[in-house]
């Protein structure tokens, strides 16, 4: 008998194009002015950012747009110590969930700016943005967030939103 | 395979009381997946006044590998809205199998309503290459036989036993588009000749333009109810008197591609015809047939495993030649048969939904205006 076959390689290579959809076209083209844009329920009154067309509670649509400011509570966080492939910000780093002050669920964000030691939940934060030339419909337009030098939200203020 | 009746537990008729669809085109441009689907199922609720939360059961069919995004069946059921937590399920398939799931739940006994929908969205990659991964990924997939190249060599081999020919196939796709012209969600539609059509280039010989599917993007949903509920929320509901699906083997060359015995077995467990579908002369005798056939060739292939004769009316809605939703065309096809039933035009209808290259897995539900009495399944 000869060596049997224990190895086949069959490569697969599908490309395809993506459709923000209406919701999300409409924060990117927000992104691109240097604002976030949300939507709110008109049913439960939550404000979606990222919106994505429908409120993932009650199941209709988001049509009301609202315009959140530039500054959020760190909600949790975490700080990144490993390495791995195709890491583009040098370790350690922190991750944080950010809730945008006026949106009602938390959105994922890199905080820079402050030590490692320092993060901590109720932090209050704000967005960098790249120059205005360098603006466009990308979530890349946002460089990170800091610490904006609010005092901290209250426990309470952010706790449903963990 | 329909579940044993007569042991012990009562089964309850179940029906389809809404049935509700997206027009299908060729790229859905603007919109996202749960964009598409949402004016759907607040339609289906619509027909019948009922929200998610009337819903005792919720299943979906869909394939991530069309838009590329990995559970993209969870996102999709922001459409519906999931909170507070519902009983739910997917199957990655089309939809047809997910009605399947739910009207097993609903004969079980503890829930009265069900919602199933699906959505497809082929216009965002190579529906070719996606659907070539579905094949024996050692020996057939890295050929990459698309399915229309797999459709083609069926349909060759069904001419080569003299029973069809071209102009066989030409006439299908020429009755399709002009029923199509009835529907408006329908995509392929117009009044030609078959002797016109036959002027189509070939894509792959034997099987010319018209005798292909539609790319499609489209999305549908239908409302299950059982018993006295279903009679509470339609006037005409159409009950399911039998439903089976069967599978044949993934070598396509262990086939005989030229019939179709999983279907005739599944007629069979519908109760559709005398004993299990094996054998005989017996024929489906039904008002309306929807026959989940992408291929015109495979029309032809559905009505003789069937028996259908010419008193059936087939694909009055243009069928799969007209709409082809991948994940979508089958649960249309009973949806479709059954909205004859609900607005009264049909006393009794099958509907077939197909998966798989060459009709590898079908799909057979039989639908009739009165429930099926003790006995049937």
């Amino acid at each position: 008998m000869s060596e049997p076959v224990t190895m086949l390689e069959t490569p697969i290579r599908i490309d395809y194009e993506f459709t923000a959809g209406l919701a999300q076209s409409r924060y990117l083209k927000g992104i691109a002015e240097g604002r976030f844009l949300g939507q709110r329920c008109p049913k439960c009154g939550k404000v979606y950012v990222p919106p994505r067309g429908s409120c993932p509670t009650d199941g209709v649509p988001t049509t009301d747009e609202v315009v959140l400011g530039n500054t959020g509570i760190v909600t949790t966080y975490c700080v990144v110590n490993v390495p791995f492939q195709g890491q583009s910000i040098e370790i350690p780093y922190i991750c944080a969930q950010i809730l945008l002050d006026g949106a009602n669920i938390a959105f994922m964000g890199l905080i820079q700016e402050v030590p490692t030691d320092e993060i901590r939940m109720g932090m209050r934060v704000e967005a960098v943005w790249v120059d205005k030339k360098d603006l466009g419909p990308t979530m890349a337009s946002v460089k990170y967030f800091r610490p904006s030098g609010e005092p901290d939200a209250a426990y309470e203020t952010y706790e449903e939103y963990l | 395979m329909a579940p044993p009746s007569g042991q012990g537990r009562p089964v309850r008729p179940v029906a389809v009381v809404s049935f509700a669809q997206s027009d299908s085109v060729r790229r859905e441009e603007h919109r996202n997946d749960v964009e598409m689907l949402q004016p759907v199922i607040q339609d289906v609720f619509a027909k019948v006044g009922l929200t998610k939360d009337d819903m005792g059961f919720v299943c979906s069919g869909s394939c991530d590998y069309l838009v590329g995004a990995p559970f993209s069946f969870v996102q999709a059921l922001d459409a519906v809205g999931a909170w507070p937590p519902m009983r739910e399920s997917h199957v990655e398939m089309d939809g047809a199998f997910a009605f399947y799931e739910a009207w097993t739940q609903l004969r079980e006994g503890d829930i009265d309503t069900a919602l199933v929908f699906s959505f497809g969205r082929s216009s965002m990659s190579q529906l070719g290459r996606v659907l070539t991964l579905q094949l024996d990924p050692y020996y057939m997939a890295p050929l990459w036989p698309d399915p229309v190249a797999l459709a083609a060599l069926q349909a060759q081999a069904l001419i080569d036993t003299g029973r069809y020919g071209e102009a066989d196939f030409a006439a299908v796709a020429a009755r399709s588009r002009r029923d199509a012209r009835q529907n408006p969600h329908a995509q392929v539609k117009g009044d030609h000749s078959p002797e016109e059509l036959l002027g189509d280039d070939y894509v792959v010989a034997p099987l010319r333009r018209h005798a292909l599917p539609p790319i499609t993007d489209g999305a549908a949903a239908v409302i299950l109810a059982a018993g006295e509920r279903a009679r509470a929320l339609c006037e005409r509901p159409a009950w399911i008197t039998g439903m089976d699906h069967r599978i044949e083997t993934h070598a396509l060359g262990a086939r005989d591609l030229t019939t179709s015995p999983t279907t005739r077995r599944a007629a069979g467990g519908a109760g559709l015809l005398d004993g299990d579908g094996d054998g005989g002369g017996a024929s489906v005798t039904v008002d309306v047939a929807e026959l989940h056939a992408p291929f015109a060739h495979q029309e032809l292939i559905l009505r003789d495993a069937l028996g259908l004769g010419d008193g059936v009316s087939v694909n009055p809605s243009g069928g799969a030649l007209a709409a082809n939703g991948v994940m979508v065309a089958g649960l249309v096809r009973i949806g479709e048969a059954a909205g004859r039933i609900m607005d009264g035009t049909a006393r009794t209808a099958l509907a077939h939904a197909t998966s798989g290259p060459c009709l590898q897995q079908n799909l057979v539900c039989a639908l009739a205006a009165e429930p099926a009495g003790d006995g049937r399944r």
